[in-house]
């Protein structure tokens, strides 16, 4: 087990350099001086020479990767530009925000797919399959964002029971996770039901028919057990989907997280937290990938991890 | 398997099939003859009337600053269905090329490719198409680029696992023993033989352009005003979301119908393909 841990560790080291490497070419194919880029176009001079020692830019490009890295190892992305204060800074208060609704929204996501994607499968090819089916169809189709600014219309707008923006309370994260949620729900029925319907042509399965338990105990405690294995897979790639995915929900309810940081600092050329938010964003949607994958592993015997 | 009279036969049985086609159809339609459907010009702003409620003058209303939200959004069936187009060409065409070197040369190079195939499906493509955005500079072109950059290693395994499977077959041993060249074996035996996956995929992945955008032109890092993007209406229809709901809703409408269009069709060929998950 800790080989197996050590090994999946280490594998996600080259996915960290060829992020990190993205990122740093950033400043280098962006047109404009990079130290401009980093410092501000209104930089004084005094600045300018300290982000250039500070970052090794008067150095060749490849040790200036290993500068960068060197730094972000350390948690420092450098001062942004527009907001005047360490990105480790904005990363502190932002990151809770985003981790906050992406959570919910995977909450929200279980708790819809999960139930109908074993209704789907037990009562496979009925009309509620079908519904079902049709349901998360729609679920992939309808942009979240979208989704979320009908939301808005109908509960804040129009009905005023919910908040239309900001950040902290529970009210006001219930309309960007529900609409987050709808479509990790989508893909986690799917998986849910195609998980169900092939546990349930298992020998086990028959077995435990044959003698003679009642049908609920087969699909609940037999079936649904084995079924839910695959789940967890798709649980921790969602979790890393929902945390990208917040990009646009955190600007559609105006929630000061990650995703709003990383478009802001984009549109403003804010270089700076553009770099730090896609690391530590690319680092949640690593990890949650990494402890699904070690989840699934101590969960599945079968598995063996040498 | 290659599109043959079969494919048609289990495909015509299918309604969600037709569906999928027919909603295509109707905005590639859309599209072509924008000019002759759209009741007015996409940038022609009515200084006169601005914020209006629908009228038989404005079907949907006008924006901020007269324009005719109706005309908007059927030019923005071009942008969406472009940027699709273009963003599938790229991301097929790369993933075409790599995965027939990677799957004909096999060795070293197959290693190499499907690892930079995996590190590529490790990131999470919404981020990757940002950090790529941020690059290249808020606008359309970017996205297509960032779309085609995010999604060949998908094409590149189909065709590379296609090519393993058909390699060993007796037909390309045949074509070979009678002097055909590399080049021509590839083209002439083995790329017809991908080329039905590849479609599924290429339908799928026209869904996912759209959505993305659709999302990153609402973020602002995709069309630029005046291009009349989905996104983009939306995104200003939600400054006025308490005087013009409409802007809110009917470019949603819009992208979701084209979305579940490609869905189902993608899906349908899917599931003709593949007779196991059709149970």
């Amino acid at each position: 087990m800790t080989s197996y841990i050590i090994k999946r560790l280490l594998g996600t080291i080259p996915v960290l350099l060829v992020a990190t490497l993205i990122v740093f070419m950033m400043l280098q194919l962006t047109p404009g001086d990079p130290v401009l880029l980093l410092a501000g176009e209104r930089a004084t001079p005094e600045r300018i020479e300290r982000i250039t020692a500070d970052w090794g830019l008067d150095q060749p490009a490849y040790m200036q990767y290993f500068s960068f890295l060197g730094r972000i190892v350390q948690g420092d992305f450098g001062i942004s530009i527009t907001r005047n204060r360490p990105v480790m800074d904005l990363v502190k208060m932002s990151l809770p925000i985003t981790l906050e609704l992406s959570l919910a929204a995977l909450f929200i996501s279980m708790i819809i797919g999960i139930p109908a994607g074993i209704i789907s499968a037990v009562r496979h090819g009925s009309i509620v399959d079908q519904a079902a089916l049709f349901g998360s169809l729609l679920g992939v189709s309808i942009p979240s964002f979208w989704f979320g600014i009908l939301l808005m219309l109908a509960f804040a707008v129009r009905m005023q029971i919910l908040p239309t923006s900001g950040y902290g309370t529970l009210a006001q994260v219930v309309l960007p996770a529900i609409a987050l949620g709808t479509a990790g729900a989508a893909l986690i029925s799917r998986v849910m039901r195609s998980s169900m319907l092939e546990v349930m042509q298992q020998d086990y399965i028959r077995t435990a028919r044959a003698k003679g338990l009642s049908e609920r105990i087969v699909i609940y405690k037999h079936g649904l057990r084995n079924a839910l294995l695959p789940v967890i897979t798709i649980m921790g790639l969602s979790l890393g989907w929902l945390i990208a995915g917040s990009v646009a929900l955190e600007m559609v309810f105006a929630r000061p997280g990650m995703g709003q940081l990383l478009v802001r600092g984009i549109l403003m050329r804010d270089y700076p937290v553009v770099q730090g938010m896609l690391i530590i964003l690319v680092l949640c949607v690593i990890i949650a990938n990494l402890v699904a994958d070690i989840l699934i592993a101590m969960a599945n015997p079968r598995i063996k991890f040498d | 398997m290659a599109i043959n009279d079969s494919f048609w036969q289990i495909f015509s049985r299918r309604k969600s099939a037709y569906i999928g086609l027919f909603i295509i159809v109707a905005y590639v339609v859309i599209a072509l003859f924008a000019p002759w459907i759209a009741p007015h010009d996409y940038r022609a702003q009515d200084r006169t009337s601005i914020m209006e409620a629908p009228s038989a003058e404005y079907p949907l209303g006008t924006d901020r600053v007269g324009r005719c939200l109706l005309s908007r959004i059927i030019y923005g069936a071009r942008i969406s269905l472009t940027v699709g187009l273009v963003a599938v060409g790229i991301g097929a065409s790369i993933g075409l090329i790599i995965g027939s070197i990677s799957g004909y040369m096999g060795g070293w190079v197959d290693r190499v490719v499907m690892g930079l195939v995996d590190i590529v499906w490790s990131f999470p493509t919404m981020l990757l198409a940002i950090a790529l955005t941020a690059i290249l500079q808020p606008g359309l072109h970017s996205v297509i680029i960032a779309l085609g950059l995010v999604t060949w290693p998908e094409y590149a395994r189909i065709i590379r696992s296609q090519f393993l499977a058909v390699k060993q077959k007796e037909f390309v041993e045949a074509a070979r023993s009678v002097g055909a060249s590399d080049f021509r074996i590839i083209r002439k035996h083995l790329l017809p033989n991908s080329i039905a996956p590849i479609i599924v995929v290429a339908t799928l992945g026209m869904a996912t352009a759209v959505l993305v955008e659709a999302t990153f032109s609402y973020l602002g890092l995709g069309a630029q005003p005046p291009q009349p993007s989905w996104g983009s209406i939306l995104s200003m229809g939600k400054d006025f979301i308490y005087h013009q709901p409409l802007m809110s809703i009917a470019p949603g409408v819009a992208i979701m119908i084209m979305v579940l269009g490609f869905n189902l069709l993608g899906d349908a060929i899917r599931d003709v393909m593949d007779p196991r998950l059709k149970k």
